[in-house]
């Protein structure tokens, strides 16, 4: 139930972080990948305060056996730099180029009522279908 | 390059992080969880990592924040520009790409890159060039 609590009470920080530095607003995305043209830095100082405020909690984190639940960390796997990881950030990287549009706020979108955002995370949730069934094919 | 003056929010681009790499560090030092939505979101669709419970309630809490976000008279205007079949071709290698690259840019951008990840490095800067190239191509590519 706590974890629950934690988990819900992140997402919605999380979400209302992405409201509040305008990265739900795929133009202001766009406009920061846009290097050539009328360039909006913003998204690099998003990812500046998000990784200056995540960072210290993954530093306390490193002395801790458990969490502050009493529960165990879940690292994401330990390969290492493959085909995989790259052939994957490249497809990721170009539909987000395309669209200005990731995952979070794909869903903060989709909420908020964003005809164009149901189509993209309709499209998405058929994206990780697809890749997760080629890679399920033997089962 | 010409830096969009007019259109650059240093202030709420700090502050938004802020609450982001929050979240990330609350999930993590409370129940020892990646914040990256790619993972989260899939981990509940095809159920692999167990733990249904954490990831609905996370991902409830991110669908719950433009309603809080228009409580307090923050509403959101999303500008898109990209059409329909655009946006499912986007959404497609984006859903497709964060599953076989392992994250996106809350996953290996925020929580990657803030436990010093070498291979969340080698993902962020890989799409992010693609970003960019595909930006750049479209907008400035010769016809």
């Amino acid at each position: 139930m706590k974890a629950a609590i934690i988990a819900l009470l992140a997402g919605l920080l999380f979400g209302c972080g992405l409201i509040v530095s305008g990265m739900a607003d795929p133009a202001k995305v766009s406009a920061f990948l846009d290097l050539t043209g009328l360039w909006d830095p913003s998204l690099a100082l998003v990812m500046a305060g998000a990784v200056g405020f995540a960072a210290p909690g993954f530093t306390l984190a490193r002395r801790r056996d458990h969490t502050l639940l009493g529960q165990s960390f879940h690292p994401p796997g330990k390969r290492g730099i493959d085909i995989r990881l790259v052939a994957g950030s490249v497809l990721f990287g170009i539909g987000w180029g395309l669209a200005g549009i990731c995952p979070g706020p794909a869903l903060v979108l989709l909420s908020a009522g964003s005809a164009g955002g149901a189509v993209f995370c309709a499209a998405m949730l058929a994206g990780m279908g697809l890749f997760h069934g080629l890679t399920h094919l033997n089962q | 390059m010409m830096i969009d003056w007019v259109h650059f929010t240093p202030g709420q681009s700090l502050l938004g992080g802020a609450m982001i790499g929050a979240a990330a560090a609350l999930l993590w030092l409370g129940i020892g969880r990646i914040a990256g939505i790619s993972g989260i979101l899939s981990g509940a669709l095809h159920r692999q990592r167990g733990d249904l419970g954490w990831r609905l309630a996370f991902l409830a809490g991110l669908l719950l924040a433009p309603w809080l976000a228009r409580l307090a008279l923050v509403p959101v205007h999303p500008r898109i520009d990209a059409s329909w079949p655009m946006l499912a071709g986007a959404g497609l290698l984006v859903g497709f790409g964060t599953r076989m690259g392992g994250g996106c840019t809350s996953g290996h951008g925020v929580c990657g890159l803030a436990r010093l990840s070498p291979r969340s490095l080698a993902a962020v800067v890989t799409f992010m060039a693609a970003g960019f190239a595909t930006v750049y191509l479209l907008r400035h590519g010769t016809p």
